[in-house]
This record gives C-alpha cells, sequence and structure tokens, in this order.
C-alpha cells in the first residue's frame, strides 16, 4: 500500500505558533489604534509645522562652534568614553559571576543575571535622573549613568563569551596547580579578548549617541547646549549642534568599525 | 631537550604597543577625569545624598496606580505603532537599498536615509517632533519610528543581500513582473528574519517609549519626570519596577515568537 501524504511546509503546531503571533501583533495595532490619543488635527497639520521647523533652521549657525558647542562636545566624548571604561569595570566581575562554566552556583548564576537584566531595563536617561537627584547636575552624574546602564549590555555579552570558552587550556592550567587569579588572566582572558574588545567598542559607539542627550536631564554634555538652544528658539544654533552631533555620531561608527577590523 | 632548542622563547611574551596603549590610555583616563572634575570629595559627598535618597524610594507607592497604568498603555500604545510604522517604511526602503536587487542610483539614496535616521538618538528626534507637532504621543509615535526605519532598515537590508540568487533567477526566468520576483524569490527567504527583526525592534522601542516622555512625547516618561521633580521618590520608585517588570515581560516574549518561527 503506498502511502500517499501531501508535502507541508509547516505542522499544525508551527502553523498554529504562527497565526497566534500575527494574531497577537494585529490586535496590537488594532487595538492601539483605536484608544491611543492623537489630536487629528496635529497630524494633518504636521508636515507643514516640520517644514516650518527646517525653514528656521536655515541658514546654520556655523559660528557658533567654536563658543558654544566644542566644549560640551568635548565633555560628551569624555562622559561617553569614562562611562564605557566604568562599566567594563563593573561588568567583568558580575559577568563571571553570570557564566555558568566559570561559577559553578546557580544562584549566583541567576543573581549575576537578575543584576544584569535589572541595569539594562532602566534607561540611560533613568539612571540620569536617579544620578541627578543623588550627585546633582552635571557630567558625574552623566557618566554613572552611562556606566549603569552599559553595565547590562556588557555583562550579559561577555558573559556568554566566558560561556563559549574552551575547557582544554583552562583544565591545563587547573592541573598545573594554577591559582583563580593566573586561571582568569592566562585562560579565560586570551579566548575572551577579542569578543570583549568587540562588546567595548560596540558598546563606546552606543554610548557617544547616548551621551548626547544626557544633558535634556542636567548631566552634562553637548545635550545641554541643544536644549538651551531649543528653549529659546534659537533654531540656528540648534541645527549647528544637530550637524556636530550627526559628525560626531558618523566618525564614531567609522572609527570603531576600523578599529574593529584592526583589532579582530 | 625540548627546553634547549626553544631557550629564546618566552611562555607570555609582553607586547610592548599594547603596554604604551594603556599607558596612553592611562594618561587620556586622568585627564578626562579631571576636566570633568570628578573629585573623590564631590563622589563622598553624594554617596552621603545616595543614601538618603535609596531610603526615600522604598517602599513604592502604588497608590497612583490609575497614572501609572495610563502611562504604561501609553509607552505600550507608542512602541507598537512606531513598530508599525517602521516596519511599514523600512521594508521597501530596505528594498531600495539591497545592492543584490538595486542598482547604484537607488540604494546611496536609501542608505542615506537609514544612516541619518540612525545616527539621532530617539530622544533628540522626540524633542524635535514635540516642537514641530506638540506634546502628545504623536511626537513619541513619530521619533521612535525614525529610529525603527535606521535600525530595521539597516536589519533588513542586510538580510536581503545575504539571500540566494538562485531563486531569484528562477522567477525570473519565467518572466515574473518584478512585484513576483519580490513576493516568490525574496520574501520568503527572509521572512521569518524579518519577524525577528521586528520584535526585537518593538522591544527596542518598548525601552524607547518609556523615556521618550522626558521630553514630553508621551507615555510613562512624562509621569517619571515630574514625580522626580515633585521629589515624589517612591512613586518614582513603583513606575521604575513596573517598567523593568514590563520590559522583562517584552524580552520573554521575543524569545518565544523567536522560538515560533525558528530562528
Amino acid at each position: 500500500m503506498t502511502d500517499v501524504r501531501a508535502w507541508e511546509r509547516f505542522s499544525i503546531g508551527e502553523r498554529m505558533g504562527r497565526f497566534a503571533v500575527y494574531l497577537g501583533m494585529v490586535a496590537a495595532i488594532v487595538a492601539s489604534l483605536q484608544t491611543v490619543e492623537v489630536i487629528p488635527e496635529f497630524i494633518s497639520d504636521a508636515p507643514e509645522q516640520i517644514g516650518d521647523m527646517l525653514r528656521r533652521m536655515w541658514p546654520v549657525a556655523w559660528g557658533f562652534y567654536p563658543e558654544g558647542v566644542h566644549e560640551p562636545l568635548l565633555e560628551s566624548l569624555h562622559i561617553a568614553t569614562l562611562g564605557t571604561v566604568l562599566a567594563v569595570l563593573m561588568a567583568v566581575p558580575v559577568a563571571f559571576l553570570a557564566a555558568r562554566n566559570v561559577t559553578p552556583f546557580a544562584w549566583l548564576n541567576y543573581g549575576a543575571k537578575l543584576i544584569l537584566v535589572s541595569a539594562r531595563s532602566v534607561n540611560t536617561l533613568i539612571w540620569a535622573l536617579f544620578f541627578v537627584a543623588v550627585f546633582g547636575p552635571g557630567a558625574l552624574a552623566g557618566m554613572l549613568a552611562i556606566a549603569f546602564h552599559s553595565i547590562g549590555f556588557t555583562g550579559k555579552l561577555l558573559g556568554e563569551a566566558l560561556e563559549e570558552a574552551n575547557r582544554g587550556s583552562i583544565e591545563a592550567l587547573e592541573a598545573a596547580g594554577a591559582p583563580w587569579l593566573a586561571i582568569a588572566i592566562k585562560g579565560y582572558w586570551p579566548q575572551v579578548r577579542p569578543a570583549f574588545w568587540g562588546i567595548v567598542l560596540f558598546r563606546w559607539d552606543i554610548n557617544v549617541r547616548e551621551s548626547a542627550v544626557l544633558g535634556f536631564v542636567g548631566a552634562g554634555g553637548v545635550g545641554m547646549a541643544l536644549d538651551t538652544a531649543l528653549n529659546l528658539f534659537q533654531w540656528e544654533r540648534a541645527a549647528m549642534i544637530l550637524v556636530a552631533i550627526l559628525v560626531v555620531v558618523l566618525v564614531a561608527e567609522v572609527a570603531t568599525t576600523q578599529l574593529r577590523k584592526r583589532i579582530l | 631537550m625540548a627546553a634547549r632548542t626553544g631557550s629564546n622563547r618566552v611562555a607570555f611574551p609582553p607586547s610592548w604597543t599594547a603596554r604604551v596603549a594603556w599607558l596612553v590610555f592611562g594618561i587620556y583616563f586622568v585627564y578626562a577625569a579631571s576636566h570633568l572634575e570628578l573629585t573623590p570629595a564631590r563622589f563622598f559627598s553624594g554617596l552621603e545624598h545616595g543614601a538618603k535618597f535609596v531610603a526615600r524610594l522604598f517602599p513604592p507607592d502604588f497608590h497612583r496606580w490609575e497614572l501609572l497604568a495610563k502611562g504604561m498603555i501609553e509607552s505600550l500604545q507608542i512602541a507598537v505603532l512606531a513598530s508599525a510604522l517602521g516596519v511599514l517604511i523600512a521594508a521597501p526602503l530596505a528594498l531600495c537599498a539591497a545592492r543584490n536587487l538595486m542598482p547604484a542610483w537607488a540604494t546611496w539614496p536609501a542608505r542615506a536615509v537609514m544612516v541619518v535616521c540612525r545616527s539621532f538618538h530617539p530622544v533628540i528626534v522626540a524633542i524635535l517632533f514635540v516642537k514641530a507637532v506638540g506634546f502628545g504621543a504623536l511626537a513619541g509615535i513619530l521619533a521612535l519610528t525614525v529610529a525603527s526605519v535606521g535600525f530595521l532598515g539597516k536589519l533588513m537590508t542586510e538580510a536581503i543581500e545575504e539571500i540566494s540568487l538562485k531563486q531569484v533567477e528562477a522567477v525570473r526566468a519565467t518572466g515574473a513582473p518584478f512585484i513576483s520576483v519580490v513576493s516568490y524569490a525574496v520574501v520568503p527567504q527572509v521572512f521569518s528574519r524579518f519577524v525577528g527583526f521586528v520584535s526585537y525592534e518593538t522591544d527596542a522601542n518598548l525601552r524607547n517609549s518609556t523615556m521618550v516622555g522626558i521630553v514630553g512625547a508621551g507615555g510613562i516618561g512624562g509621569t517619571l519626570f515630574s514625580a522626580f521633580q515633585r521629589f515624589d521618590y517612591d512613586f518614582v520608585c513603583a513606575i521604575v519596577l513596573t517598567i523593568i517588570v514590563l520590559i522583562m515581560i517584552g524580552e520573554i516574549l521575543t524569545l518565544r515568537i523567536k522560538k515560533v518561527f525558528g530562528i
């Protein structure tokens, strides 16, 4: 007896799963569209208003750069770099605790992962609000905000890199009676080094973008200059600051891709 | 003896370029720290404040849960609508930007749009939209749409560029028009990856939608910011805890969706 079966790309279970996802998506969109509080006049008015804003931004106040943009821009870059360094310093121990092969205690793994997820869930700006409340307005708050938010991302990826480390060289070191610090430096570090630099560069690139907005909550950097310009309706100056941010972000992106190619 | 033949070999040779790089970085670190006026005195006086601050955060105050729920729901709406709009714009744009399907005159402008969308932080875009279209959820939706177009566009372009061209050729050989090539040769190859990207982007939008309110673009951020300004720290704690829980649920959902689509 020949068994004739129709070929199907997905099983019934897979199709049901997919259908449930589509249904959920459509339901979420419809529900949001029906309940969101948007004033219809604002939508019809939007293109005109955006055009008006762009017209006010022209011509860009190039002369404003040396007096009002250069210093805060440098401050933003310092915040991003120092914040990344601090984040890495704090993330390394947490990553070691989160890696299952390094720390064989499940409760420590889960504790470390909880720290990482919470740090990541609270946005940089919300961290910045916290630190402005504690340390007062300024670059210190911004740097700590960047650092605490970045712990989550850096620690998670670093922990995963550690979990992928090859057992061989670590077992060799253990057999030779090496202390744990030697195992970490000569066993794990050479194996995770490429991943480590990749993660650090990637995070620095993100932090350069984030450091530009910290000023909106008073945490230093070029965002403060932008906030002032926007509040005083100095659109030409705002345009100058936006161009400066765009250039810095693009340069940072190109620099990180080049460095990544050379280091890895 | 083996050691004799390799007597000039060192087990872990020092790397002088690395050492110099570390030194330069150390000098920069000190310079930048002094530039930002990071002094220990300031730090320790802050720690004292910090202890008081943390004490005031607890216990979290959920009494005004209606306000909290209203803000969270608005954040969710912003995230969902921005992702939907973002996909609608990013998918055709990614098709234009894919070098394996389109000529250079189409890919460059599409890529430029994506780079500009990606370069500005959502909050900066949000503040511009607040000035342009007024306070409220609309500014948040538009701002996150711009961010989604940037990221989704980049990921989708890369996915389209990685497809196998054999199927494209096969469909073309039947004399199919361009639209059929796209729907029968390109979309089936990238569809499940696109779903993965969209769920990832929705997750990212959810995180950002809790923040754009700080500049007046709708969502829980506005409630959070005003609670901060009124020193209503136990309510702040309640809001932040809710955000963390919501984002964790979002992360779990994303993982489930990815599992369903086998990515």
